[in-house]
């Protein structure tokens, strides 16, 4: 018996495991494999539906449905949480006291927000991460009548890269609709030397950024946040006064591949080739989605197009053949839809060798995105885009 | 040239990353450290230099190594 062992329910996990079934059919049917998946909750989240919370229209609920339902019958589901991977002994500790062995480990391990790691940033900053903390930041901007508004990002790497500044671009024009853009001074803060680590995509999100007056600092590190003088300070020794501090926490990789020797600390991503998505030269382990720490977005539109070739690879590796076909090898593809405000949009599609070339903001980008949000649960995990 | 006081080998890591893994060792260090920073990203050797600039530090120099480049800069504050 060959045993699949996917730890973790989100995009990548699911859509791996979903695949890896389909691929292992036959081995399965005759009790020769097995594929598992643990998650410690057995909920699945859609995490971008969570900056529309903030953003108006969306709601919690919408957002989370049964891992059960999503998962191929084949696939065997364990709602517990991994305590502990034995990388040398190919085994995992529940909390639940059970432990798994495994052939095959795939590790959709996500990320963690961490905003403790900055004093004063859970009473003083708004963050749109969880879908209580974009309730909360909807109701800051509920209440807003003018003032200053600070958005910026407290680490990198950081899940959804557009996602802060589309919150800056939909807000201001919020702002506008509601009549308090006259009243009010936006401010953008970018850790790097522009506003996004992608230079065409800087170059597309610049003018932007100017014609909404949206004032845009570079190189503006998060360093501290002064809550009696409302002031969030950076490393680079500038000082922004705020009335409403939006900022991106900061992020790392689950502490379970960090004990495991997986992962160094205090990052804790997955050192994961390229093309194989192999983690630390294993044959056996595999990493895919937020918890990797490949020079891509971490956003589930990465985990969906590195499940097939996850898949094709834990396939491979238990038929005993090499990895074939278009999904043998990872080349970086990605493809997310980019809000910029005024019902309008873009698109980002990219791999490794290739830099997006975004189209021109239109409407027709915009709705892509909120048909995609729609559809997703019978789409995405189910392996039909 | 000053004594390297670390260095951070940032040479499997693309843009932002090593800038990201200068300002953690700049963060962690002491005035006076001397860092050296190891990229093979083309970027490096620009935004490097302008952050070091804007947050007030010191740029030693910019060396073109065998693949990669190595850059020395001295925390001032």
């Amino acid at each position: 018996m060959k045993r699949v062992l996917v730890l973790g329910g989100g995009v990548g996990g699911t859509l791996s495991a979903n695949l890896i079934s389909r691929k292992l059919k036959k081995e399965i049917a005759a009790g020769q494999a097995e594929v598992t998946v643990v998650d410690a909750t057995g909920q699945h989240v859609y995490q971008p539906g969570f900056m529309y919370i903030a953003m108006g229209g969306e709601s919690a609920q919408k957002l989370v449905r049964p891992e059960r339902g999503l998962l191929d019958g084949r696939v065997n589901l364990v709602v517990a949480t991994a305590t502990a991977i034995d990388v040398d002994g190919r085994s995992v500790a529940l909390d639940n006291g059970d432990r798994f062995g495994y052939d095959q480990l795939v590790l959709a391990t996500g990320c963690r927000i961490l905003p403790e790691r900055i004093d004063h940033f859970a009473e003083e900053a708004h963050h749109f991460y969880s879908a209580a903390a974009a309730k909360k930041l909807r109701k800051a901007l509920d209440a807003f009548t003018g003032g200053t508004i600070v958005i910026g990002i407290a680490g990198m790497p950081y899940k959804c890269p557009p996602a802060p500044l589309e919150v800056a671009f939909l807000i201001e024009s919020e702002l506008r609709e509601r009549g308090l853009r006259e009243k009010s001074a936006l401010h953008y803060c970018s850790p790097i030397g522009r506003a996004f680590t992608i230079e065409s995509v800087s170059e597309m999100a610049t003018p932007i950024l100017e014609e909404k007056g949206i004032e845009l600092h570079t190189f503006f590190n998060v360093e501290e946040i002064d809550p009696a003088e409302k002031l969030v300070k950076s490393l680079e020794g500038e000082e922004l006064k705020y009335d409403l501090l939006i900022l991106v926490p900061p992020h790392a990789g689950a502490q379970l591949v960090i004990d495991a020797g997986l992962a160094p600390a205090p990052g804790g991503w997955l050192p994961t080739d390229r093309h194989t998505l192999k983690v630390g030269g294993r044959d056996n382990v595999f990493a895919l989605g937020d918890a990797t720490d490949l020079p891509l977005s971490k956003a589930g539109s990465t985990a969906h197009f590195e499940a097939p070739v996850v898949a094709e690879q834990v396939a491979a590796n238990v038929q005993g053949r090499k990895p074939a076909g278009k999904h043998a090898s990872y080349e970086g593809k990605v493809m997310c839809f980019f809000e910029v405000g005024d019902g309008k949009g873009t698109l980002l599609q990219f791999d490794y060798d290739h830099p997006p070339k975004p189209p021109k903001p239109n409407r027709v980008w915009h709705l892509g995105k909120i048909v995609f949000n729609k559809t997703y649960w019978q789409t995405v995990p189910k392996g039909r885009v | 040239m000053p004594a390297i006081t670390r260095t951070i080998d940032a040479r499997g890591s693309f843009c932002p990353g090593p800038l990201m893994e200068l300002i953690r060792g700049i963060k962690e260090g002491q005035v006076g450290d001397v860092l050296a920073v190891l990229s093979a990203d083309k970027g490096s050797k620009t935004d490097i230099p302008k952050w070091v600039e804007k947050a007030g530090h010191q740029l030693v120099g910019v060396f073109p190594r065998d693949g990669y480049d190595e850059i020395i800069v001295v925390k001032m504050k």
